[in-house]
């Protein structure tokens, strides 16, 4: 069962509306389906983050079906605003309130305090509470993947890199890109164009040709639309897919993409509320825990990336490679990790400076 | 290889240039007649998300082209109702229909998100618009050669038309106009009907020609640059021309600049540029200076009732 309230959309007809009715009032009453209730940053039809959190609700109705009852409020504007899309959520008797952006953080904590007897769960934040717990995926072990292939089938030595904010988040997909790309080509080089912002298509694709103009040939990005590899398909260079499988929109071009998936995690936590054993908590999952995964390669990927890129999987999933272990130093020279130790989830948290071979 | 990054980007400069000339030309002629119409950015989303349905289900990129002008002249026909016919505020029916424009397409288009189509393609055979160098002219799409001629088009119809004397007249002084007879508020339909039909256009040329595929918001702002182009232009086409394209130039180069490592040039800087330019000139104005003051339409925004 769903329901779908929708701010900023219109509703017309009469369905879109009387489905939003029954959420009033459905208090938590004996048998009644567990409610779990979405806040998503942007739209369902986005086809990158938060498309991918909404596979992950959808995912749960399958494994619950009957016995829980999901509704989502999409396109919530970060900021103290979101408190009131949170607020209705847990007004309308959710029992567990997944709030899925980073600048949800303040208003999750706030309304978490007026509803105590409900559990929240924050994506990508770093503060928590007796019932607000944080989760988030690491994407630079994806960046690693992709950043192996990157190095085996440039030509040219240089990838353009379509960068949303030099955050701390954005800053390590870079390094960790470039670094496993350096492993197969030491002269590799990333070229960064900062976007300033999440989502522009026409503007993304705009710099992935000024990218291609200036030399290079394969494409990646950490903003959230796909037009960067349809720029990439139409010059003839290879790129890489962004939060979910891209290979729609570049048959050619898309060689693999780093996909978000939260499903396993929603279905471990609500399982937990069922039983009573839910504890607030941290988790920063990877490819072992199956929170990233790797989209299957396109034909175009040779043998020999495919053999690296898999290694490096394999290499990461069993604990033997970490995609920062030194010796690293930054581009000013400055030792930021000895020879043979793992960055710790604390330096990589607060990553702000870049490797060599990144123009950034 | 100076030669092809030269003409690449000055290919992009263009295609980044023409929906932006396209929707200012269409407010331009709207603001001519006296009408402020804040809605661009909706219309341009309505023609986007109509003119990537239509192509998707048919397979043409020129019927969605055809319909997203339909979109467009449809979303300006609500707000030529509620302002002309039932004197609403325009400033406020304006902003409404832009974010009405943006739950619309929002709307629509949720069932074409993920899927993608051909891309507009160039006019002339391979020869001319694969060359290497003569495709900086003639590799264009039929759009780009379109918005060339209608601002040539507008241009001789606002100076040298009675039709377009008219419209300005109109735009000068509804008062006088209605007096010695002529029909105010068709003229303004008709105006606003133009000014949504060309950023229908200038919206399809997103889903259809720069990024073929439809998500929301596609436009990104782009209404609003528009908006202020107008402004910027003077109600003039040809520096509207000049306007588009520098607004054109500054969003590639900037994205050239840091592609190529270029640090001594502030990219912000860069972004920076057209907008202060458009300050530049609306102080410029305000301050009386001729050229701006003559073109600005006296009754721009001002509700018209024929008493």
């Amino acid at each position: 069962m769903t329901s779908i309230i929708t701010r900023r959309r219109f509703n017309f007809g009469a369905g879109a509306s009387a489905a939003a009715l029954p959420l009033i009032g459905t208090g938590a009453r004996a048998q009644a389906p567990l409610g779990v209730g979405f806040i998503y940053v942007g739209p369902v039809g986005d086809h990158g983050w938060t498309w991918t959190h909404d596979q992950g609700r959808l995912a749960l109705e399958k494994e619950y079906g009957a016995k829980i009852k999901t509704s989502f409020i999409e396109k919530v504007a970060e900021g103290p605003d979101a408190a009131r899309a949170i607020r209705q959520l847990a007004q309308a008797g959710n029992q567990l309130i997944f709030t899925t952006s980073f600048g949800f953080m303040n208003p999750t904590i706030q309304v978490a305090k007026q509803f105590p007897n409900l559990k929240f769960e924050h994506a990508t934040g770093y503060q928590r509470a007796e019932n607000v717990a944080t989760y988030n995926a690491r994407f630079y072990e994806g960046r690693a993947v992709i950043g192996t292939i990157a190095g085996h089938m440039s030509k040219s030595g240089q990838a353009g890199y379509i960068a949303s904010f030099p955050i701390p988040e954005v800053v390590m997909g870079i390094n960790a890109f470039t670094l496993a790309a350096r492993k197969v080509n030491p002269n590799f080089r990333t070229k960064v164009i900062w976007a300033s912002t999440w989502y522009d298509p026409a503007k993304e694709a705009d710099a992935a040709k000024a990218l291609i103009d200036q030399g290079c040939d394969i494409i990646t990005q950490h903003t959230d639309s796909a037009a960067a590899l349809q720029a990439a398909e139409q010059r003839g260079v290879f790129a890489f897919g962004q939060a979910s499988d891209m290979k729609a929109f570049a048959p050619k071009a898309h060689l693999t993409a780093i996909v978000d998936d939260w499903s396993g995690y929603y279905i471990k936590r609500v399982k937990e509320v069922m039983d009573g054993s839910w504890k607030s908590g941290d988790v920063w999952h990877g490819i072992k825990d199956g929170m990233v995964k790797i989209a299957p390669y396109n034909d175009a990927v040779t043998p020999a990336a495919r053999a690296a890129a898999d290694e490096v999987t394999k290499g990461i999933v069993a604990g033997t490679l970490h995609p920062f272990t030194g010796e690293l130093k930054d581009q000013k020279g400055t030792v930021r990790l000895k020879a043979g130790e793992k960055a710790s989830d604390e330096l990589m948290s607060k990553m702000d400076w870049y490797v060599d071979g990144v123009q950034a | 290889m100076t030669t092809a990054i030269l003409v690449s980007i000055l290919m992009t400069l263009v295609a980044a240039s023409t929906p932006i000339l396209l929707a200012a030309l269409g407010e331009l002629v709207t603001e001519k007649a006296g009408v402020l119409n804040l809605g661009v950015e909706g219309m341009m989303l309505c023609g986007a998300v109509a003119g990537f349905a239509v192509a998707f289900s048919t397979g043409s990129t020129m019927l969605g082209l055809l319909a997203a002008v339909m979109a467009g002249v449809a979303t300006a026909m609500v707000f030529a109702v509620l302002t002309l016919s039932l004197t609403a505020n325009q400033v406020a029916t304006g902003l409404a229909l832009t974010i009405f424009g943006i739950g619309a397409s929002s709307l629509i288009g949720a069932g074409f998100v993920g899927r993608t189509i051909t891309r507009l393609g160039p006019v002339f055979p391979a020869a001319l618009s694969e060359h290497p160098w003569l495709r900086a002219v003639f590799g264009h799409d039929i759009v780009v050669y379109l918005s060339l001629a209608l601002v040539i088009g507008v241009s001789l119809f606002l100076r040298r038309t009675r039709p377009g004397l008219i419209l300005r007249a109109v735009g000068e002084n509804d008062a006088s106009a209605h007096a010695i007879g002529y029909p105010v508020i068709a003229i303004r339909y008709a105006a606003i009907a133009f000014g949504g039909a060309l950023a229908g256009l200038g919206g399809a040329y997103f889903s259809l020609a720069l990024t073929p595929m439809w998500a929301d918001g596609l436009t990104a702002g782009r209404g609003w640059i528009a908006l202020a182009l107008v402004v910027f232009a003077a109600w003039r086409p040809g520096r509207l021309l000049l306007g588009a394209y520098l607004f054109g130039a500054v969003m590639t180069l900037e994205l050239q600049a840091k592609a190529a490592g270029i640090t001594w040039l502030a990219p912000e800087l860069l972004a920076m540029t057209p907008y202060l330019a458009t300050v530049a000139v609306l102080t410029m104005m305000s301050l009386g200076r001729r050229a701006g003051r003559a073109n600005a339409p006296a009754c721009l925004g001002k509700p018209f009732s024929a008493s």
